[in-house]
C-alpha cells in the first residue's frame, strides 16, 4: 500500500514533466544503443574472421618458401623457391605429428569453354590438399593416385568457376574446359562455401592433380608454391611446427648462422593475427560508444542538474505537506530508475535495430552479446540513478523551509 | 471556548548568521494559543512573523525555546515524528500558494493523503472532491493551477491543508498576493471554518483583514509587543456584500 502510493506519487511525477523525463531517456537511449550497435559490429566481424579462418581447416599447417620478418608480412608468392617435393616427401616420412601432407603449385589461369572464358586459379595437389583445407566434393568424384602418375587431365571445380563456364545451375561433370589452352575434363564440383571475410570468393578455384598442374601449367618442375599438411590434433600443431621446421632446415642444409628460407604457419598463428586485428577494431569501436554513453550520460546529469532548483522547491512542499524525507528519496529513486530502465530497454532495442540494419543494408556480420547490453544497461542506470538520487538526496535532508527557499 | 491549549510557545529565540552578522529574528517570544482561536499575527515587514509562523508550523528549528503543538514537544521530535505532524494536525498555508505545478487541482489536494497510510485510492479521490467542493472549487477539481486565478490557487491550497482534518490551520500573509475581494472571500472560508472549531493562526500586515480573526498578535523587532482580543470584528460575508462586484477576481501577480 505504502509502496503502491510512492509508485503512483512518481508516476505522477513522470507523467506531468515529459519533456523532461523523455530527454532524460533520450541520453540513456542514445547510449545504450549506440554501445550494443557498436559492439555488436565489433563481435560480429571478430567471429566471422574467426570462423572463415577455421573453415580454412582447424588442424592444417602452412609451409610457404621464404621467410617471414618478424611480424611482418611475407613476400608475393613465387618470390621465393625453395620448397620441393622432397621436402614435403621429408616431412610425410619423418614428422610424427602430421596426418596428411602435401605439396601444392598454383598459378592463376584463363578458363575458356567455347565463348565464355574466366580467370581463376587453380592448385595442383595430391587429393589430401581437400582434407587439409576443409574441402568437400558435392557433386562427382576425386582424382586417383593413377590420375597423378598419368599427369590426367582431370579437374575439380569451385561453383564460382561452374557457374561462369556452363552457366549457373548447369551441372559441369563430365564436361571439358580449356586451361590456358589445355582441355581438361571436369570430374568433381566443390562444396559452396561462399566469401570469406576478406572478400575473397572461396569457390573461384580449380583443383587438379599435383603432376598435371606442374608438367602442363608451370614453367618450373621443381620447386613448388607451398605445401599443406594437417596436425594429427589441434594440440601437438606447435610442437609440429616446430619439427617441420627442424626437418625442412636439415633438409635445406641450413647452418646454425641461416635464417630458415620456409615460414610455417599454423591456421591458429593466422586466426591470432586476425583475432587481434579485429580485437583492436572491437577497441575502437567500444571507444566510441563509450563516448556516446558519456555523452548521455552528461545529457541525463544536464537535465537532472537544470532540474534541481524546480525540483528542491517541490520536495519542500511535499516536505511542508507530510512527506518524510525518505518518501522524497524513494520517489525520486523510482523516478530514475523508471527512467533508467525505460530508456535502457528502449535502447537495447534500437541497438537491435541498428545492429539489424547493419547486418541486413550493409552485409555486415553483427553479434550482440548480453554483456554489451549489461555493461551499458548498468552504466547508463548508475548515471541515471545517481544524477536522479544526489540531489534528491541533498534536498531531503533540508529544512523543509530551506528547501521551499531554495534558488 | 474550551480551554484547551493547541499552541504553547515559551522564550523562542531565531538567530540568522549571515557571515559576520548576527540577526535576532525572534527575541524571547512566548505565545498560547487556545482551542477554536483565530489569530491574526501582525507587524511591519521584517519583523519576525515569517520566521515565528515557519517554527509553529514545524518548517524550521528555533535556535532556542520551547513549543508544544497539541501536548506534543515538537522540539523533541525527529524528522520523520515531524513529518508526521505536519501531515496530519497542521495544515500550511503560503503567501505563494506552493502548490504543485502541472498537477491538477484534485491531485494537489490528493497529495498530503499519500503520505499517510489512512485512505485508499477511492476515499482519497472523493474526500479531495469534498475538500475542493468546501472551499468553492467543485466546478474546477480537473484544472491545472496555470488555468486558475490567484485566488483559485489560494482555495486549492486551502482545501490540501484541510484534507487530513488537522488541528491547526496556519497561514502566511495567505491574502498576501490577493485583491480585496478575494482576500475577504478567503477571510469567509476561513471564518467557517473557524466556526466549525478548526484553530487558525494567519500572518497578514492587512489590519482590514486582521479584524476578521478573533484576536490579534503585534510583532515588532522580533518581539511580541501586543495581544488582543479583536473588538469588532469583521464578517468577512458582509464585508463582501459592500464591495463592488466588478473588482471580483483581478488579480495581484
Ligand atoms: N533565512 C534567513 N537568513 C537570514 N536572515 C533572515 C532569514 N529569514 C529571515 N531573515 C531575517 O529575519 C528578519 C525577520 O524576517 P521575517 O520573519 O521574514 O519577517 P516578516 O515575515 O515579518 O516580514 C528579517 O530581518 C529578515 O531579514
Ligand atoms: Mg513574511
Amino acid at each position: 500500500m505504502r509502496i503502491l502510493n510512492q509508485i503512483k506519487v512518481a508516476a505522477r511525477s513522470l507523467n506531468k514533466n515529459k519533456l523532461r523525463t523523455f530527454l532524460t531517456m533520450l541520453g540513456i537511449i542514445i547510449g545504450v544503443g549506440s554501445v550494443i550497435a557498436m559492439l555488436a559490429i565489433g563481435e560480429g566481424s571478430r567471429q566471422n574472421i574467426q570462423a572463415s579462418v577455421a573453415s580454412l581447416g582447424t588442424n592444417s599447417i602452412m609451409i610457404y618458401p621464404g621467410s617471414m620478418n618478424q611480424g611482418g608480412v611475407r613476400m608475393g608468392a613465387g618470390s621465393y623457391s625453395t620448397l620441393t617435393v622432397k621436402d614435403a616427401e621429408a616431412i610425410a616420412a619423418r614428422c610424427d605429428l602430421v596426418t596428411l601432407v602435401t605439396p601444392a603449385v598454383s598459378r592463376s589461369v584463363q578458363v575458356i569453354d567455347g565463348a565464355q572464358n574466366w580467370r581463376t586459379f587453380i592448385v595442383g595437389s595430391n587429393i589430401e590438399y581437400l582434407a587439409i583445407r576443409n574441402l568437400a566434393i558435392s557433386s562427382g568424384s576425386a582424382y586417383t593416385l593413377a590420375d597423378d602418375r598419368a599427369a590426367a587431365k582431370v579437374c575439380i571445380i569451385g561453383q564460382t568457376v561452374s557457374d561462369n563456364i556452363f552457366g549457373p545451375g548447369k551441372d559441369p561433370i563430365g564436361q571439358s574446359l580449356r586451361i590456358n589452352s589445355i582441355p581438361f575434363r571436369v570430374i568433381g564440383l566443390l562444396e559452396k562455401k561462399g566469401q570469406n571475410t576478406f572478400g575473397q570468393d572461396q569457390d573461384d578455384i580449380i583443383i587438379a592433380p599435383f603432376s598435371t598442374v606442374q608438367k602442363r601449367l608451370m614453367t618450373s618442375s621443381k620447386f613448388v608454391s607451398s605445401i599443406y599438411a594437417s596436425g594429427s590434433s589441434e594440440k601437438v600443431i606447435d610442437k609440429a611446427k616446430d619439427e617441420i621446421g627442424t626437418i625442412l632446415r636439415e633438409q635445406h642444409k641450413l647452418t646454425l648462422h641461416d635464417d630458415d628460407d620456409f615460414t610455417v604457419r599454423s591456421q591458429a598463428d593466422i586466426a591470432n593475427i586476425f583475432g587481434s586485428i579485429s580485437k583492436i577494431m572491437t577497441i575502437l569501436l567500444a571507444s566510441i560508444a563509450g563516448i556516446s554513453l558519456l555523452v548521455g550520460g552528461i545529457g541525463i546529469m544536464n537535465i537532472m542538474l537544470v532540474s534541481v532548483t524546480e525540483r528542491t522547491r517541490e520536495i519542500g512542499i511535499r516536505m511542508a505537506i507530510g512527506a518524510k524525507g525518505r518518501d522524497v528519496l524513494i520517489q525520486f529513486m523510482i523516478e530514475a530508475v523508471f527512467i533508467s530502465f525505460l530508456g535502457g530497454l528502449i535502447g537495447v532495442g534500437l541497438g537491435m535495430i541498428t545492429a539489424g540494419a547493419v547486418a541486413t543494408f550493409g552485409g555486415w556480420p553483427v553479434v550482440i552479446t548480453s554483456s554489451s547490453i549489461l555493461l551499458s544497461f548498468a552504466f547508463s542506470a548508475a548515471v541515471g540513478i545517481f544524477f536522479g538520487w544526489y540531489p534528491a538526496r541533498k534536498a531531503a535532508g533540508l529544512n523543509p523551509i530551506d528547501a521551499l527557499r531554495y534558488e | 471556548m474550551e480551554n484547551k491549549n493547541i499552541i504553547v510557545v515559551k522564550n523562542l529565540w531565531k538567530i540568522y548568521h549571515t557571515g559576520d552578522i548576527e540577526m535576532n529574528a525572534l527575541r524571547d517570544v512566548s505565545l498560547e494559543v487556545q482551542q477554536g482561536d483565530f489569530v491574526a499575527i501582525m507587524g511591519a515587514s521584517g519583523s519576525g512573523k515569517s520566521t515565528f509562523m515557519n517554527i509553529l508550523g514545524c518548517l524550521d528549528y528555533p535556535t532556542r525555546g520551547e513549543y508544544l503543538i497539541d501536548g506534543e514537544n515538537a522540539l523533541k521530535l525527529d524528522k520523520n515524528k515531524l513529518a508526521e505532524l505536519r501531515n496530519l494536525k497542521i495544515g500550511f498555508i503560503f503567501q505563494s500558494f506552493n502548490i504543485l505545478a502541472r498537477t491538477s487541482a484534485l491531485e494537489n489536494v490528493e497529495l498530503p493523503l499519500l503520505y499517510n497510510n489512512r485512505f485508499k485510492s477511492k476515499e482519497r479521490k472523493e474526500k479531495a472532491i469534498k475538500a475542493l467542493q468546501s472551499v468553492g472549487l467543485g466546478e474546477r477539481i480537473n484544472s491545472m493551477p496555470n488555468q486558475l486565478s490567484g485566488g483559485q490557487q489560494q482555495r486549492v491550497a486551502i482545501a490540501r491543508s484541510l484534507i487530513n482534518e488537522p488541528v491547526v490551520i496556519m497561514a502566511d500573509e495567505p491574502t498576501g498576493n490577493l485583491d480585496t475581494r478575494t482576500s475577504y472571500e478567503i477571510m469567509d472560508i476561513f471564518q467557517a471554518l473557524n466556526d466549525k472549531g478548526i484553530t487558525i493562526v494567519m500572518v497578514t500586515h492587512e489590519s482590514d483583514i486582521a479584524q476578521c480573526a478573533r484576536r490579534n498578535v503585534l510583532f515588532r523587532d522580533g518581539q511580541i509587543i501586543e495581544n488582543k482580543i479583536v473588538q469588532e470584528r469583521k464578517i468577512a460575508k458582509e464585508e463582501l456584500k459592500k464591495l463592488p462586484v466588478f473588482q471580483s477576481e483581478k488579480e495581484v501577480k
